[in-house]
């Protein structure tokens, strides 16, 4: 059963992927690898597990302001993830996307969901994220909403 | 977003590529900061200077490729190694050769190199209530609480797009509104010794970028005569714990010549205080390296070292020398280091045992080849961030302190009132 989840749109694009969600900040400079796109900072629940090609949630963003040149590189590189779910995205975090769109023309669809929605993401869920429609589709729930961080 | 004619002119390529593709970024940021129209600003100071990764080369040459031209004058933040003394440091060629890149697109694009994280203390030193776009969390609050300069906390990249429009989005500390202090924090219980010691006012700093986070705070207490260089290290050390842009010291910087003045009217959202047994457990949270260990790296100029600050640190070395097993590294901008050259400052130091570098700063060199067993500094920046960083061990205290240090070899902690 696909469930829809409305939201905002940070930055344009469509893309389909599997959720890798947690309920901490995440930030880019010091905490991810720019080259391996993995997850470095040793405090971090995600620690070890690779961005790359997943729709990664994360509430909100912290640390320096050079989030937006590691994301550019992850762009770059072709180790982004395939989109960004958030809360709350501040605008450095933006700051990447969208001069890697605009300069570089390549996209990483970014959107918000209130603090509901974005709840009922779990890690290994087949998501679409469609920013230009403002719209989250979980295609398969996993089996367990309820377990925060349940993995498939 | 209101656009006037100039910006849509730029915005459809009337004045060339670079300029629509930097306006574009300017003008889709703005959107998401909740901005409806963009605004002038007159200096730039650019943070995206620390090679790091590629795209950041890449981006910088790519606007200058595009003829992207800076609209407004610019400076540059500190760069990853010390451009003329980069034998000395070992620095590995091909990391050169990517600071030269990065040198040669923003120089081609207009930029003064002037490679400093303290870039108020000297050259484009911006006037009370002047907008402008900086890059640097220290340089941020420096220009924001200490001079009343106006900027937001601009980071990587849209720094650069910022200088090529001479256009930043009209919101955030750019206006009157978001300047007023939301917290008050009042120094309390501390004798007229401990205000005197500059060493207090970079942790008082620490712990204000703690309990402020993002807002703005008032801070109460801070005698008259406090020198400009201890705001410095205020500054710096409460932008590396906090996400602070901006902050007033009651009586002392120009926004808050009263505390009503900066509430402007409005009751403050907190009060806390601040006493000598917070500043006594903030600086044993700092210090990682033990009283009586070996040292043997001492750093200061985190921010860069000003002219003033080498002039106490002669007097403190004189007729001394550094111990044989100690790295004394001090960093600075070039234009400090052309005065300690002119004035014969710079060889008493060196003589005593100091290494003078420019450009860079300890934290941004290669670490790779550091074989140190502790550090010690004047600088809790330098301190917060070195631990986390490298896992050295290290020690906080006066510059006092810092050359009893590196005199000795082992850590020295003077008497501070606090202590």
């Amino acid at each position: 059963m696909a469930l829809r989840l409305h939201g905002c749109k940070i930055a344009p694009g469509l893309a389909r992927g599997e959720v890798l969600v947690t309920s901490e900040p995440i930030s880019f400079w010091g905490g991810v690898d720019p080259a391996s796109g993995r997850i470095i900072d040793p405090r971090h629940e995600l620690f070890g597990q690779a961005v790359c090609g997943k729709v990664l949630a994360f509430p909100y963003g912290k640390g320096s302001s050079t989030t937006s040149l590691i994301i550019l590189e992850l762009l770059q590189v072709g180790k982004a993830p395939a989109a960004i779910i958030n809360v709350h995205t501040e605008p450095i975090l933006a700051t990447g996307p969208v001069v890697s769109r605009i300069f570089f023309d390549r996209n990483l669809p970014m959107m918000t969901l209130t603090e509901k929605d974005f709840n009922l993401l779990r890690t290994g869920q087949q998501v679409v994220v469609d920013a230009d429609s403002k719209v989250v589709r979980i295609e398969d729930e996993a089996p367990s909403p309820i377990v925060p961080n349940d993995e498939q | 977003m209101n656009l006037n004619d100039v910006e849509k002119e730029i915005l459809n390529g009337g004045q060339g590529e670079a300029r629509r593709l930097a306006l574009a970024v300017i003008v889709e940021l703005g959107e998401l900061f909740g901005a409806e129209a963009l605004m002038a600003i007159s200096q730039v100071h650019i943070d995206t200077t620390v090679y790091m990764v590629d795209s950041g080369v890449e981006f910088a040459e790519k606007c200058a490729q595009l003829g992207g031209r800076f609209a407004v004058p610019t400076s540059l933040n500190a760069s990853a190694i010390d451009h003329f003394r980069w034998q000395e440091y070992r620095v590995p060629p091909e990391l050169l050769e990517k600071c030269r890149r990065l040198e040669n697109a923003y120089v081609t694009m207009g930029a003064s190199p002037t490679w400093t994280c303290a870039p108020y203390q000297q050259g484009m030193i911006p006037r009370f209530g002047q907008q402008i776009a900086w890059g640097e969390s220290n340089a941020i609050a420096f220009a924001n609480s200490i001079i009343g300069a106006r900027t937001n906390r601009y980071g990587d990249l849209m720094d650069i797009c910022a200088g090529i429009v001479g256009r930043v989005p009209r919101f955030g500390l750019h206006l009157d509104e978001n300047r007023k202090a939301e917290l008050v924090i009042s120094l309390e219980g501390f004798s007229r010794d401990a205000l005197a010691a500059d060493a207090l006012y970079p942790l008082v700093g620490f712990l204000l970028g703690e309990l402020a986070g993002d807002r703005v705070a008032a801070l109460q207490g801070v005698p008259l005569d406090v020198k400009i260089d201890a705001l410095k290290g205020l500054s710096a050390a409460a932008a590396s714990s906090g996400a602070v842009g901006l902050f007033h010291v009651v009586g002392v910087t120009p926004e808050a010549q009263n505390l009503q003045m900066c509430l402007k009217g409005k009751k403050p959202k907190a009060k806390f205080v601040i006493t000598p047994k917070m500043i006594r457990e903030a600086e044993e949270r700092l210090w990682t390296a033990k009283g009586g260990d070996t040292v043997d790296m001492v750093t200061v100029g985190c921010p860069h070292f000003s002219f003033e600050e080498f002039i106490e640190l002669a007097q403190l070395i004189e007729g001394r020398h550094v111990h044989d097993a100690v790295a004394f590294w001090a960093y600075t901008s070039r234009a400090v280091y052309g005065w300690l050259e002119n004035c014969g400052l710079l060889k008493a130091l060196t003589n005593a045992g100091m290494m003078v570098f420019t450009d860079g700063c300890p934290l941004q060199y290669p670490k790779k080849t550091w074989r140190f067993s502790a550090a010690f500094s004047n600088s809790v920046k330098f301190v917060n961030y070195c631990y986390s960083q490298t896992g050295l061990p290290v020690g906080y205290g006066s510059l006092a302190d810092c050359v009893e240090s590196a005199v000795r070899g082992k850590i020295f902690r003077g008497h501070l009132s606090w202590r």
